[in-house]
């Protein structure tokens, strides 16, 4: 009986056996990069608004404080979307005509909720919670980026796990003095690491390994 | 055709796996501002049975949670005293809530105001220098005019502290170089 395939094919199949190692780190190395790409976790991704609300304007522009309308951010794990009520502080007297904002006068008309959409949504089985980052000396910066220049918000981190932890490992890297949590653009005044690891100690923030220990994020 | 069976398996396997992950992402629980189909208003946070007082909240003191006396009238005294801590506390929140439209001096020449907000008036007057301290925890509560209230937006305690650093800032306009301790006066001309 003839031999049916070529003697040549001995190499090709030992090149392939020896190959596969590398295609399957290969493949591995997309799934992981995908995994944590823009496209999965939808990060730098412009959501749609009923009203196109613009942190831009009113942050950037106007130099508002986060706190004037997400007031419970330094006190609950929930950092609160303002209500309309919030908004009509302003925009009774400001823009009061605008079409742009017919929604948010209807709202207050009707009473009716604005319907917002999400943009940075963890897991229901994650515990997350606002107050102990910010009292700790966590900026707004550091997990949602220049909210000062985003005309429509986005998702500025992953929000994966890795990313938790990466802080919870070495937070002298992020941590600032207290009074600059709701800064834009914070430079700290000297080197960073010095700085974070007097804050550490100052702020009594816990070791790393109760951070990263799973009952801390998963309770 | 069997393994054609076990990868239709597979593949179903492979899609309820899916779905489980989706129902922890996002289980069926009420989380802050989650919208409801259950209730008609669309708001899975309930208004308040009326009359309900939460614990603690019983808000008795009439003087502390609404600035006036017994008679209706602003107090005139404060209900706690004053400290370093309660001033430095009062300029973070004025700063907050007030500088959009009273800016930092008092002076009612802020931003939202250059953008066309009606102008208040200046703290620096003698009218609301006269004021007791009881009337400036009362606007704060209850707005005046056209200025909004700050009930929903600021706690009682720190309205009061906001009080307290406007009496500091009209105490501010008024000051002259005698007011400065002599060690401190080189420091003015310095820090300008
Ligand atoms: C004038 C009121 C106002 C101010 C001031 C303000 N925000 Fe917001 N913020 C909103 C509103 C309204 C939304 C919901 C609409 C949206 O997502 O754009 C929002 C949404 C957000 C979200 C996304 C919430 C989500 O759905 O995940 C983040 C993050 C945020 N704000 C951060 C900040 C930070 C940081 C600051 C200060 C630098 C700030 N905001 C100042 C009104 C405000
Ligand atoms: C502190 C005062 C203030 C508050 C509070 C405020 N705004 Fe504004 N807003 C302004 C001003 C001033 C402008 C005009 C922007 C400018 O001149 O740069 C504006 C502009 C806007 C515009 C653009 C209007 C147009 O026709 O282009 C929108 C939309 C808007 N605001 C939505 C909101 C919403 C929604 C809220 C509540 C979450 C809100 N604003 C709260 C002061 C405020
Ligand atoms: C340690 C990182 C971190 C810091 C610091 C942080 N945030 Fe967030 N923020 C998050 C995460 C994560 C979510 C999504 C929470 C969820 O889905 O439960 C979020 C959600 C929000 C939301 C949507 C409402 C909510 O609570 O879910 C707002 C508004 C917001 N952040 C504003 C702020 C402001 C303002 C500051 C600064 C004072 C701030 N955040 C600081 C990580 C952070
Ligand atoms: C930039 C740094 C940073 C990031 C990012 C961050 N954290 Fe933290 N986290 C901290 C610091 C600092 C503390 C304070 C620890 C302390 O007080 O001991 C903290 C505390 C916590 C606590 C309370 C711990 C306790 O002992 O009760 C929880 C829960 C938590 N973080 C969850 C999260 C989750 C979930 C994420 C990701 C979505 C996250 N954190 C991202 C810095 C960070
Ligand atoms: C600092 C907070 C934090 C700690 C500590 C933590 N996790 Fe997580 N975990 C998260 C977040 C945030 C997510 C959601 C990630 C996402 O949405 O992609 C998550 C997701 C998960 C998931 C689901 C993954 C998926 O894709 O569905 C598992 C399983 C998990 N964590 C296990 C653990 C275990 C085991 C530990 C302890 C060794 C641990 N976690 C510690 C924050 C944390
Ligand atoms: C949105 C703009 C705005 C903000 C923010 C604001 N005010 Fe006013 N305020 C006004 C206006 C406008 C007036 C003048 C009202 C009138 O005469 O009809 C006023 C008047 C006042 C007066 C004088 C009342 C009188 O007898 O003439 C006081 C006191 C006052 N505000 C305190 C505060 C404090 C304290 C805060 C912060 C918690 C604050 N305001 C925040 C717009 C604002």
């Amino acid at each position: 009986m003839s031999q049916i395939f070529h003697h040549s094919t001995n190499t090709f199949t030992r090149i392939t056996l020896f190959g596969a190692v590398f295609i399957l780190g290969f493949l591995g190395w997309v799934m992981f990069t995908l995994n944590g790409s823009d496209y999965v976790t939808r990060a730098t991704q412009a959501r749609e608004q009923p009203v196109p609300f613009s942190h831009a304007h009113h942050v950037g522009g106007l130099g508002v404080d986060c706190r004037y309308c997400h007031t419970t951010v330094e006190t609950s794990g929930f950092a609160n979307i303002p209500p309309t009520k919030t908004c009509m502080n302003c925009h009774s007297q400001i823009w009061n005509t605008s079409p742009t904002l017919e929604p948010v006068r209807a709202s207050f008309r009707t009473n009716q909720s604005i319907p917002w959409t999400r943009v940075n949504d963890l897991p229901d089985f994650v515990y997350f919670n606002h107050s102990i980052h910010v009292n700790k000396g966590v900026g707004c910066e550091v997990c949602h980026g220049r909210v000062d220049k985003m005309p429509l918000m986005y998702q500025y981190n992953t929000l994966q796990m890795e990313w938790c932890l990466n802080c919870h490992r070495n937070p002298e890297k992020y941590v600032r003095p207290r009074e600059f949590v709701t800064t834009m653009g914070y430079q700290p005044a000297g080197d960073q690491e010095e700085i974070g690891r007097k804050l550490v100690a100052e702020y009594k923030i816990q070791d790393a390994r109760t951070l990263t220990s799973c009952s801390t994020c998963h309770r | 055709m069997r393994t054609n069976y076990k990868l239709g398996a597979l593949v179903l396997a492979v899609a309820g796996l899916s779905a489980c992950r989706q129902d922890m992402h996002d289980q069926p629980k009420y989380i802050p501002l989650r919208p409801s189909e259950f209730f008609l208003d669309g708001r899975s946070a309930r208004p308040l049975v009326e009359g309900t007082i939460a614990r603690g909240h019983l808000n008795d003191d009439t003087a502390y949670y609404t600035g006036k006396g017994a008679d209706g009238k602003p107090v005139a005294e404060f209900p706690f005293p004053v400290t370093k801590e309660v001033l430095l506390r009062g300029q973070q929140r004025y700063n907050v809530y007030c500088t959009p439209c009273h800016d930092r001096t008092g002076n009612g020449n802020g931003m939202i105001v250059r953008r066309g907000y009606r102008r208040p008036p200046t703290y620096n007057s003698d009218r609301l220098r006269e004021q007791p301290n009881g009337y400036f925890y009362d606007v704060i509560t209850n707005g005046f005019g056209a200025m909004p209230d700050y009930a929903a937006q600021i706690q009682p305690q720190d309205r009061w502290a906001i009080v307290a650093y406007i009496r500091a800032l009209q105490l501010s306009q008024q000051a002259s170089i005698n007011d400065v301790p002599a060690e401190a006066r080189g420091q003015i001309g310095a820090a300008k």
